[in-house]
């Protein structure tokens, strides 16, 4: 340990990454919205933040608690349709000014909401489960959840979900600038619980259930919190996908997209937020990038996955996070200066 | 009398499917009993075994049982080559990797057939036929008898093979405990490939039971069939054969009979209620092993 | 301190420029080989081309619905760039793969946009097209679908009958519940049903509106339906639902699906010893190898596509030239028209002289299109009505001998 290392005191290192965030956040919206990024652009890159959401959400139940949910997609569901009925039900498309912000802002959180009490819901069961059975549980409660949008309709005796015709004209709220904030929201709300005493004691649940449980942490208050925490990031993700999309469908909610977003969060490294986001830019990219081939890009894409894995086990990152403070004071003590320049995001 | 022969059938019918999802099911408990793994790519294994009855009755027209003999050679040693090529390097990695390479593979072989065949479904003409049985007004089709039969068959020859054999031995002795398995001299390596050849062949199998119930082949026919038979293994107790083959009948008999009830829309509902149930109740499955957790 | 957050701001900034350089250098490399690949079938071009997207799912769970139509597209625009092109302009064809996703469907649709398309053939799948439908409809691009069977694609809303119609979206295809009713009152007059059973794939909405419409018209012409039984996508096991039809044992079963499933029902129909007829939609097109002929002697459905007639003997022989194989459903003859529909378009409002790709002459595209009346295509005579659907007959189509046979126009 060096006794003369420089370090950035607290308040000033909460002050440059916020300046930096905001910054980052007019900074890219002027840029997309400037006449240089085409609708094509922009549509591919509010794939990637939804995306991103999901995986860096997914992350949470996967990487820091160490659970293998395989239903991911339910809660994204869940989500999106709640946030799709909702913004249908108050008509957001014809509110203008601030009502209109004030509909949107309600559709995302309420989103979250209704998607995190299932994770409540769900969690408290299946997480009295361990490794691949909690796998299978939440696979599933996935599963159903998606019978049941498919088919609450005729039980109900009204039309809620539209069943299998699926969700329509739900107004398309969705934008650049709505992903992007959400994005960083839910990165910095993310990291600053996992930097918090909850965050540590789901970390050290990870690491040792038993050993957690006896220095007195309160492991099942925990595991249903980031459980939680991650069906709310989840259902913000699909609030964002139906207004982006602007019509649902229950089948696109199926088993194979939450694999799907595992893959973007083992590919990434479990456990390291930027290796969530990088992989789910990159696979989210990727398809797209390989257009050229069509006939073949789904045999690349999944050649590159078995690949990967095989070279690189532990995913892009491994357990790596970045931390901009972290690199700024390498810079202030030169002697230890390793030059990496991770320029990505905005913890 | 109608409403007791209708019930009759419908329960072959239930005995029938559920026959092929056990088969299935076996592959992935046998699997996951020795590396612990959930091989997401048994389901495809079925498919290729089923384009390759399907290459061979009609497009180069064998007999029958040469198709047969070839689909299980064929699938089996694809089994193999799977482990040795994508799963064997990935042994001390962490198993979430192992699970992402198998999902990968599966991807893999889907994506591949459907470049090289297409996308449609290969019909396959029948080539098992024989007289169907009448029990009152109830039939009992000559493929369900086979289905039914051959299924028995195999698991009488399976359990036989675990419990009496060298390998059967080296095989629990590997899935109880792999390290002190190797010190006693079982060779790792070995052991693993022969449980991979046995479920791959089990797959080989059913997709020929398969081909002769449904007659159709397609790239993505082993996706939900993987999946309901994953479910059917976990259902029972995942690494236990008995519990396989228990689980296989059951969400059989559950699909059929709640079709049977008119509400065949709430199926996968149904069955995916019936694993989280049982699950709840008894987390190691209905013939699961109680597990212990060591500190 | 400065001099770091500079730094990391440059670093940041560069990563988003990188991201975007990224895909927008693939992108070019992908047009670049798009424009050879077609520039290979239409070497002969002058006085400029007309460039036309076409969305289609060639991967996935239903691509072989989706590469039969990229096919019949292709087919007729070859045909045309081989005559020369519209006013001697070539077709410059831009495809993409949407897996029949809605939001791959979304983005692809974006890149033809910025690909700077004229028109817009697809897509496929329900759900697909109308997520491109809410966007083309958005920006005025003109549309057509081979295959999207629902109302909602070209209305906003099916269930309200003044509801604004997507003006830019047309289809080449049969609206679902016109086959059900059709259906219904076949089953009725010509077959003397007095009971039926459906069996329908849910959460398929083709499937599903065909039932319902089915359902209504046969409680209002006064036949029983004594059994709806429904499967899910990827089910190839309906022997317990066909147990049940078969114990209530009606006189007509109604399955609308589409024909690999609907081989695999009658077979275990049959198997459980159900005698009576099979009725289906335009879904059974190509069902004859998915079930012996014993098995589908007597049943029937509607088609707009009367296979093996005269009509069509033209287009069957040119797609086995073309690709090899005999044209596997009715999703191919239907995109054949559909390009045919959108070229007619196309050249109607080309000959007007407007520049390429304009609003305007997207305009006149809708314009021209709409006013189809009487061309005469592979699956029947178009002219659309006031929800931009064509009004054109359905053929009955028996399957005799193991033949799909022409039986009647109803």
């Amino acid at each position: 340990m060096k006794t003369n290392r420089k370090t950035i005191p607290m308040p000033m290192r909460y002050l440059i990454n916020t300046v930096l965030i905001v910054l980052f956040i007019l900074a890219s919206t002027l840029f997309v919205n400037s006449d240089a990024v085409s609708g094509y652009f922009t549509k591919i890159l509010m794939v990637i933040g939804i995306n991103i959401i999901l995986a860096v959400s997914l992350n949470i139940a996967t990487g820091y608690l160490g659970q293998l949910p395989l239903g991911h997609a339910g809660f994204m569901a869940v989500g999106a349709y709640t946030g799709g009925i909702f913004l249908k039900a108050v008509d957001a498309a014809k509110a203008t000014g601030g009502t209109y912000y004030l509909y949107v802002a309600a559709a995302l959180v309420l989103s979250g909401i209704v998607a995190g009490i299932f994770g409540i819901l769900i969690g408290v069961p299946a997480l009295r489960l361990k490794g691949d059975y909690l796998a299978i549980i939440t696979l599933g409660f996935g599963e159903i959840i998606r019978v049941v949008l498919t088919n609450i309709d005729s039980v109900l005796g009204f039309d809620l979900t539209y069943g299998a015709s699926g969700l329509k004209r739900i107004p398309k709220i969705t934008t650049f600038f709505n992903v992007l904030l959400c994005v960083v929201l839910s990165c910095v709300v993310i990291h600053m619980v996992m930097k918090s005493r909850h965050g540590r004691a789901i970390l050290s649940i990870r690491e040792n259930e038993i050993a957690a449980e006896s220095c007195g942490i309160r492991t099942t208050y925990y595991k249903v919190m980031a459980f939680t925490m991650s069906a709310f990031f989840a259902g913000v993700a699909g609030c964002l996908y139906a207004g982006y999309l602007g019509s649902l469908q229950p089948s696109s909610f199926g088993f194979m997209k939450s694999i799907e977003i595992l893959v973007m969060v083992v590919l990434g490294g479990m456990g390291s937020m930027l290796g969530s986001i990088l992989s789910a830019t990159v696979l989210t990219a990727l398809p797209e990038a390989l257009r050229a081939f069509s006939d073949y890009r789904m045999v690349v894409y999944s050649l590159v996955l078995v690949l990967m894995m095989i070279f690189k086990p532990t995913g892009l990152l491994g357990q790596y996070d970045f931390s901009l403070s972290r690199i700024l004071e390498k810079l202030m003590n030169p002697k230890k200066s390793a030059g990496k320049k991770e320029g990505a995001s905005h913890e | 009398m109608a409403f007791l022969s209708t019930l009759f059938s419908q329960v072959i019918n239930g005995l029938q499917s559920g026959s092929i999802y056990a088969l299935v099911a076996l592959g992935y408990s046998m699997v996951y009993g020795i590396i612990m793994l959930l091989n997401f790519a048994h389901g495809d294994i079925i498919m290729v075994g089923a384009y390759v009855v399907w290459m061979s009755t009609a497009n180069f027209g064998f007999h029958p049982i040469v198709s047969i003999l070839l689909a299980v050679v064929v699938s089996t040693t694809l089994g193999v080559v799977i482990e040795k090529v994508a799963y064997a390097p990935l042994r001390s990695s962490p198993r979430l990797s192992l699970l992402i390479t198998a999902i990968g593979i599966s991807f893999l072989l889907e994506n591949g057939f459907q470049l090289i065949f297409g996308a449609g479904a290969k019909v396959v003409p029948d080539f098992l036929t024989g007289p169907s049985v009448h029990l009152g007004s109830a039939t009992i089709s000559f493929s369900a008898i086979v289905t039914i039969v051959v299924t028995v068959l195999m698991m009488a020859g399976l359990t036989f093979l675990v419990q009496k054999t060298k390998l059967g031995k080296a095989m629990r002795a590997v899935s109880e405990d792999m390290g002190a398995a190797q010190l006693m001299g079982i060779n790792l390596n070995t052991t693993i490939s022969f449980t991979f050849a046995m479920g791959s062949a089990l797959a080989g199998v059913a997709s020929v039971l398969y081909l002769s119930s449904y007659g159709q082949a397609s790239p993505t026919m082993g996706s939900m069939l993987g999946l309901k038979a994953f479910v059917a293994a976990v259902l029972g107790g995942i690494g236990s054969l008995p519990g396989a083959m228990l689980g296989g009948f059951v969400i059989g008999m559950a699909e059929a009979l709640v079709s049977a009830a008119g509400l065949s829309v709430w199926k996968d509902g149904v069955v995916f209620a019936i694993l989280i149930i049982v699950l709840l109740v008894k987390p190691t499955g209905l013939m699961g092993k109680p597990m212990t957790e060591k500190v | 301190m400065k001099k770091f957050v500079s730094v990391a701001l440059a670093a940041t900034m560069a990563l988003s420029l990188v991201a975007c350089g990224g895909s927008a250098s693939s992108a070019a490399s992908s047009a670049a080989n798009s424009t050879a690949s077609s520039a290979a079938s239409t070497a002969s071009g002058e006085g400029g081309t007309i460039k036309v997207g076409v969305l289609a799912n060639t991967s996935g769970d239903y691509a072989i619905y989706g590469n039969a139509v990229k096919n019949g597209v292709m087919l007729y625009i070859n045909e045309i760039n081989g005559k020369g092109g519209i006013n001697g302009k070539q077709i410059e064809v831009f495809d993409y793969d949407d897996k029949g996703d809605p939001t791959e469907a979304v983005t692809a649709f974006n890149r033809l946009v910025d690909d700077g398309v004229t028109a817009v053939i697809g897509s496929v799948l329900t759900g697909a097209t109308i997520a491109v439908a809410d966007e083309s409809y958005a920006i005025g691009m003109p549309q057509i679908t081979a295959s999207a069977t629902a109302a909602g694609v070209t209305v906003l809303d099916p269930e309200d009958p003044e509801s604004e119609v997507r003006t830019n979206v047309f289809r080449s295809c049969f609206i679902d519940p016109f086959q059900g009713e059709k259906m219904a009152e076949y089953a009725s007059q010509e077959l003397g049903a007095k009971t039926a059973a459906v069996i329908f794939e849910t959460g398929n909405d083709y499937s599903e509106g065909l039932k319902n419409a089915f359902v209504d018209k046969c409680k209002e012409l006064g036949i029983e339906v004594v059994s709806e039984e429904a499967y899910t996508k990827g089910d190839v096991d309906f022997k317990a639902q066909m147990t049940t039809i078969t114990s209530k044992n009606p006189d007509v079963v109604f399955c609308p699906n589409y024909y690999q499933d609907d081989g695999n029902i009658v077979k275990q129909a049959r198997a459980a010893g159900y005698t009576g007829t099979f009725m289906g939609g335009d879904g059974w097109g190509g069902v004859a190898g998915y079930a012996s002929a014993e098995e589908l002697e007597g049943s029937v459905y509607c088609s707009g596509y009367a296979a093996g007639t005269d009509d069509v003997k033209t287009f069957e022989t040119a797609y086995k030239d073309a690709y090899g194989e005999d044209v596997p459903n009715m999703f191919a003859p239907l995109g054949y028209d559909a390009a045919m529909l959108m070229c007619n378009a196309l050249s109607a409002a080309d000959d007007q002289g407007l520049e390429t790709g304009s609003d305007d002459y997207k305009a006149a595209v809708i314009d021209a299109m709409k006013s189809t009346d009487g061309l005469k295509g592979v699956t029947g005579t178009y002219k659309f009505d006031q929800y931009n659907n064509p009004i054109k007959s359905a053929a009955i189509m028996k399957l005799e001998g193991g033949k799909e046979v022409f039986s009647e126009m109803f």
